[in-house]
């Protein structure tokens, strides 16, 4: 039973225990999706505002303070905005299409642990899960594209077909080594296995070989999630708006939930699987007082990957489908498989890893990461200041 | 005067043909489109006239197999304003504006090859002062042109940011235009015999900033962000090749010919306002990653030229500080008209080769005939060779790098 169960039998004494575990299962599962229908609001806004800070203007401005309710207020719009139905469709798969997304996204929500108790479900195939949740997800998009009857959607939805079967496998294929190295499927147990701070987290055993393994890993999610370099199926400047080309309103607005919900699980589960999930990268910084500090440390180390997802979103062009399949099945595939095949031999040979070499990498990475990334943008605003002197002159 | 065609000679039509009945012309009688000459796998894909990225309003018909385009025909005519005809009905200073609205991507080289064939005509030689401001719009107005054409084609390929980092520039230049004549797009402003507002106060200084800013910042920028990006590369450096025998049989121009490696240029060749006494180099495609011709490249040379363009004005804006400032539009009386004869004059606009026929029948104020040659005319001649066998996404960037306006092609 789950802390919130326990919590609940001390509240309620003397109630049947049915009330409980269905109170219990339906907290948490309120607070999951309202924290996911709303998180895309911040994302969104999030979006734009990097966007405008690459594109060297401001964004949202106008909607409340800094433009922070312009996306509540795109939200709105949305909700009111009427739903065309063309006539020619199918209405039921049309309608079912976008439910069907909607729910392959927040069904992964049920096994991300967000502490050692906040979980809704502890599965013990959770790698499993929610491998096969996410790709549930194509299903909507493919019935989307068929029930318009658009020849643009169906390009869409034959385009998504091809690019999340083909990304799949080797986004499976470097999970594989993670499941081999800790022996165990459940992603409770994954976290479990990094403790001991930022060096003991999987990105850095056997290391480099599991940095690859992220990087293939990340790639591949980038794909499933069709954000850019990887928007083919709806590529719009191609296809228009790809498979949802003829949703409008509420509709519309349950595909781009979806997009954005896709894109904090595969961030959260790649967290989880590679960067020590709710652990902190100092054991100290793990507890604030009573308060487990476990939520917030996954949702930073997911939103820094959101983040890299949308720096990249708005840096690179967009590849063409035969340069998709290419990079799928010639170059992340077989990485895949090498490191699969090789940190299986090394699981056998040395359980626990290079030792102090894994140690002692952790640390200087990551702190070079940030740093190169804090002197990127001093200097980008150190230049915006100048420009804008410069202007002003 | 007219460009020599090589390649086969179309077949002569058989039966009666008029010019409602022209074999081919009608899509039910095209071979390989009716309905039952399409294989079963095979899809007709109607792409335009409202689309995102078929640069206006350009209808295209695919014939696709799966993602591959089996052929491709593309329709233009939406945007027919009958420039011509209409120009018939205007004296001769009030079809500058109609030819602003021909390529409004590039207004100023549109009224600039039509005020300096009708000088031609009535065999006026404008003053330096004039040719050198002339010379400093057509190649800002090259620049901003430009900015467009790359910056799109970067949006095609599905690059986002460069886009809008060019567009803030061609907002300074436009700001410099809007300064100059108070228009941002249609601006009216190179007339018969002249142009229609001296420079301002202070603009000389104004463009010297906006060339520092984007000879130092925007142009390596893009070239670093966009040019030299390895998926932007790998997506246009082997699509849409155009061999130079092929180019000059289709009669591209401009930029379009220059990326298959040809030195073609007006102002080079055939210098007009004085382009001969300014220092610039003929850009031209290198086929540094594919084959040349390619669609990197003409885009390459559009990058190129943006530098180019820019060192031009920069000297043009050296020799004006020079001048004295003279009298910019008293050069021909209020009621231009010019004996009878007939006049050819082609200058190099950004996109190409524009060229302004014109006959004057000597009794009205009215021209008797205008003729535009339109550089993206015969640009999108040359699109269905080139579409077939390309993927859908392609097709996207082969348009992109013909950088066609639909307001020229149809006038």
């Amino acid at each position: 039973m789950t802390a919130i169960g326990q919590l609940l039998h001390g509240l309620l004494p003397g109630q049947p225990d049915w009330l409980v575990v269905a109170l219990a299962g339906l907290i948490p599962a309120v607070l999951l999706v309202t924290f996911m229908a709303l998180g895309p609001l911040l994302y969104v806004y999030a979006e734009t505002k990097i966007a405008g800070f690459m594109q060297d203007r401001i964004g949202p401005k106008r909607v409340g303070p800094h433009g922070l309710l312009q996306t509540l207020a795109d939200a709105v719009k949305l909700l009111f905005k009427e739903a065309i139905f063309p006539k020619s469709a199918d209405k039921l798969l049309f309608v079912f299409a976008p439910c069907l997304v909607v729910l392959g996204a927040f069904l992964s929500f049920v096994v991300i642990p967000f502490g050692s108790r906040a979980q809704t479900a502890d599965l013990n195939v959770g790698v499993f899960y929610v491998v096969a949740v996410s790709s549930l997800s194509t299903v909507g998009l493919i019935m989307a594209g068929w029930a318009s009857n658009n020849k643009y959607a169906l390009f869409g939805a034959m385009r998504s077909a091809a690019q999340i079967v083909s990304y799949e496998i080797p986004a499976v294929m470097s999970l594989l080594a993670v499941v081999t190295i800790v022996g165990s499927l459940s992603l409770q147990d994954i976290v479990a296995f990094q403790k001991g701070g930022l060096p003991h987290w999987l990105l850095f055993r056997y290391f480099p070989l599991n940095v690859i393994g992220f990087l293939v890993f990340f790639t591949a999610s980038l794909a499933e999630c069709n954000r850019a370099p990887f928007d083919i199926p709806e590529a719009e400047s191609e296809l228009v708006a790809g498979f949802h080309t003829e949703y409008s309103g509420f509709f519309f607005a349950m595909f781009f939930m979806a997009e954005y919900t896709e894109m904090i699980v595969v961030s959260a589960v790649a967290s989880v699987l590679f960067l020590g999930g709710w652990l902190a990268p100092l054991p100290a910084l793990q507890q604030l007082g009573p308060i487990g500090l476990g939520p917030v440390w996954l949702l930073a180390k997911a939103w820094f990957l959101v983040f890299v997802q949308m720096w990249l979103r708005w840096t690179l062009p967009r590849l063409r489908v035969d340069q998709l399949m290419h990079v799928a099945w010639k170059v992340l595939l077989p990485i895949a498989m090498t490191l699969a095949v090789v940190i299986g031999g090394l699981v056998l040979w040395l359980p626990h890893g290079f030792g102090l070499w894994d140690r002692i990498w952790g640390w200087p990475l990551t702190l070079g990461i940030f740093a190169y990334l804090a002197y990127g943008i001093v200097r980008a605003v150190q230049w915006s200041r100048h420009r804008i002197q410069e202007l002003a002159a | 005067m007219s460009s020599s065609h090589a390649g086969p000679a179309p077949e002569a039509p058989k039966g009666p043909v008029s010019n409602y009945n022209v074999p081919g012309l009608r899509s039910e009688e095209a071979p390989g489109w009716r309905a039952d000459q399409i294989d079963v796998d095979e899809m007709i894909l109607n792409m335009g006239p409202q689309h995102p990225s078929t640069q206006g309003v350009l209808r295209i018909e695919l014939r696709t197999d799966g993602e591959v385009v089996r052929a491709a025909r593309p329709h233009i005519g939406y945007l027919h304003r009958c420039f011509e005809k209409h120009s018939e009905n205007v004296d001769y200073p009030g079809v500058v504006p109609y030819t602003d609205r021909m390529d409004y991507v590039a207004s100023m080289g549109n009224s600039l090859g039509y005020a300096l064939a009708v000088e031609k005509l009535m065999g006026i030689e404008v003053s330096p002062y004039v040719q050198a401001i002339r010379v400093v719009m057509a190649e800002l107005q090259r620049i901003a042109s430009h900015t467009i054409a790359v910056g799109t084609y970067g949006m095609d390929i599905g690059a986002f940011t460069p886009f809008l980092h060019l567009l803030r520039d061609r907002e300074k230049i436009l700001d410099l235009f809007e300064w100059t004549c108070g228009a941002r797009l249609l601006y009216n402003y190179n007339w018969v015999g002249g142009v229609s507002h001296d420079l301002p106060e202070g603009f000389i200084r104004a463009a010297r900033q906006f060339l520092r800013e984007f000879e130092a910042i925007t142009h390596p920028e893009l070239m670093d962000l966009l040019i030299g990006n390895k998926i932007f590369i790998k997506r246009t450096a082997e699509v849409g090749i155009v061999a130079p025998e092929l180019g000059i049989a289709y009669d591209l121009t401009g930029p379009n010919l220059r990326g298959s490696g040809l030195t073609f240029d007006l102002r080079k060749d055939e210098p007009y306002c004085g382009y001969q006494n300014y220092d610039f180099k003929v850009c031209v495609g290198e086929g540094q990653f594919g084959p040349l011709g390619s669609c990197f490249d003409r885009n390459w040379a559009r990058a190129l030229e943006m530098a180019e363009s820019a060192r031009i004005v920069s000297q043009a804006l050296d020799a004006l500080e020079k001048m004295e400032r003279a009298d910019v539009h008293e050069k021909v009386p209020k009621r231009v008209k010019p004996s009878k004869g007939e006049v050819y004059f082609r200058s190099e606009a950004p996109r190409g080769q524009l060229g302004y026929y014109i006959v004057a029948d000597g009794t009205g104020v009215n021209p008797y005939r205008v003729k535009v040659k339109s550089p993206c005319f015969t640009a999108m001649s040359i699109f269905h060779v080139l579409a077939r066998g390309l993927y859908i996404a392609d097709i996207i960037a082969l348009i992109g790098s013909l950088d066609v306006v639909l307001g020229e092609i149809d006038r």
